[in-house]
């Protein structure tokens, strides 16, 4: 089942792809510079969602093969995030970081939104099965529960940022729900 | 009194450069039209948008600024009334009924009287060639087609107790998708102070690009006070109320905290969630290109920062 692993690996750069093919073709509307910081952002809660999800998956449906694409999936989230945040710090900023170190001090959906970005980093820098062996099971599974800390903040930082109309942050919201709500009850039931 | 106008007139015999570089999206733009009005189910009146609006006279208020494209006037707006995305407004703006459509003019004037939109179209217009700064930080350059407020009240002659202005949106909840969803409070509602009403620089619009208003862009007949954030321009005005206590406007009753009366554009001033020191003007360069500094009051503080001598405008954001 090897070609899995190639396949989900191409899929997930789909997204990228299109940001890609609609700069050339001139088909990211007026606001391209949004569009990309918006597209990348969502996509980067969709794999966050994607990686929570693999776990409720595997034991409701018994599909083991999809814990092998977890680490690929979370890896995707923090290339999506790294995107976002390039976007924020060089289309968007400029790379002025006096403008930027003021921004994530004093607007708070910033503020909850690098940290999440922040909190990707270790997460990413452990990925790999050198590191899980060097950490050693435990250590690796309490950093890395971290996941969860950053899901709610980088739902906080979208539904933060929006005017008025909160549709979409309030979806993230609900699915993230759910993916820990289900978290939440296994662990209850294994205390019992 | 010397009235100061805007830099750069335009010689009126010389067709302007930037009017001829575009002279094919104009003819791009009505055919354009035409062919989205013949491939579209007639729901009323389509024929209006996209007419040719004869007679408009040019202005000394214009910008020599470049105007943002027609495409990117038309396809990139914020109109909840038919949904919160950019693109909301063009896809289903179609089915604003633009015809019959009244204007009343009401309160406290004179003779209060209820216009209808071709009375409006009779007004002598000018072609005014503004910027348009978004509170959310992103610009456009628009030729506006319309007439100064101030002659529209004059016409209702208002009395000492008219301190305010108030303007109304339509409010069609057959035909606007976005009014079921409480996004802001329906109808939309917005207001100025006498004074920036009958300011020169304030317009009733009818038309852009020399041509009727698109849906989208707040047919029939729209306000444009450019020197405030783009939602202080109520559009598809139904009905203009003057009166004496400054009215509620449908931003401030949904964050009065981020949406002030006045919302002059002001660099200087925040918003709670995002600074306003830069915007993006849409349609320049690409996505490479920096953001402009804003700049206060959009660019037209010699016309009017005398409204507001020795007002705090952090607290009147």
């Amino acid at each position: 089942m090897r070609w899995t692993k190639a396949l989900a690996f191409v899929l997930c750069l789909g997204p990228l792809a299109r940001l890609v093919a609609g700069g050339f073709l001139d088909r990211l509307g007026a606001n391209p510079v949004e569009l990309i910081a918006r597209s990348t952002g969502t996509w980067t809660l969709t794999f966050v969602m994607i990686t929570l999800a693999v776990t409720p998956l595997r034991r409701l449906s018994g599909w083991h093969w999809l814990a092998r694409l977890r680490r690929m999936f979370g890896l995707y989230a923090f290339f999506y995030a790294s995107l976002h945040f390039t976007t924020y710090i060089w289309l968007d900023q400029f790379f002025d970081f006096a403008a930027i170190a003021k921004d994530v001090v004093k607007r708070p959906f910033i503020t909850v939104g690098f940290s999440a970005f922040v909190m990707l980093i270790p997460l990413a820098a452990t990925s790999t099965d050198a590191m899980v062996r060097r950490l050693g099971g435990k250590n690796w599974t309490a950093l890395h529960r971290l996941v969860y800390v950053l899901a709610i903040c980088g739902v906080v930082h979208y539904w933060w940022l929006v005017k008025r109309d909160i549709t979409q942050p309030a979806l993230y919201a609900l699915v993230l729900a759910v993916l820990l709500g289900f978290r939440a009850v296994v662990s209850v039931k294994r205390r019992e | 009194m010397l009235i100061k106008r805007a830099v750069g007139v335009r010689p009126h015999e010389i067709t302007p450069h930037a009017i001829y570089l575009r002279r094919r999206e104009f003819i791009r733009a009505g055919l354009a039209v035409l062919a989205g009005a013949a491939g579209l189910v007639p729901a009323g009146p389509l024929h209006a948008q996209g007419a040719p609006l004869p007679g408009v006279a040019k202005s000394g208020y214009s910008t020599l600024e470049n105007p943002t494209s027609f495409k990117d006037v038309t396809t990139y707006n914020n109109y909840y009334e038919f949904g919160t995305e950019k693109s909301d407004p063009k896809d289903y703006a179609q089915k604003l009924k633009t015809r019959p459509w009244t204007l009343s003019v009401e309160g406290e004037v004179r003779r209060p009287k209820t216009f209808g939109i071709e009375e409006m179209l009779k007004m002598p217009l000018e072609e005014r060639i503004y910027r348009m700064r978004c509170v959310e930080g992103w610009s456009m350059v628009i030729p506006w087609v319309g007439f100064e407020f101030r002659r529209l009240a004059a016409l209702v002659e208002p009395t000492g107790k008219a301190k305010f202005v108030e303007f109304v949106t339509a409010y069609q909840p057959e035909n606007m998708p976005g009014l079921r969803l409480p996004v802001l409070e329906w109808p939309y509602i917005e207001g100025l102070r006498i004074d920036e009403a009958m300011h020169p620089l304030t317009l009733l619009v009818v038309g852009l690009y020399g041509q009727v208003l698109p849906n989208q862009n707040g047919a029939p007949i729209r306000l444009v006070v450019p020197w405030k954030y783009g939602f202080k321009g109520a559009k598809s005005l139904v009905r203009i109320r003057f009166v004496e206590r400054q009215p509620k406007t449908a931003w401030e009753k949904a964050a009065a905290h981020e949406y002030g009366f006045y919302s002059n554009v002001n660099p200087q001033v925040d918003h709670p969630r995002w600074s306003q020191a830069t915007e993006r003007r849409i349609g320049e360069g690409g996505i490479f290109t920096p953001k402009r500094k804003t700049r206060m009051f959009n660019g037209y503080g010699d016309q009017v920062a005398g409204l507001y001598a020795g007002m705090d405008l952090r607290k009147f954001f």
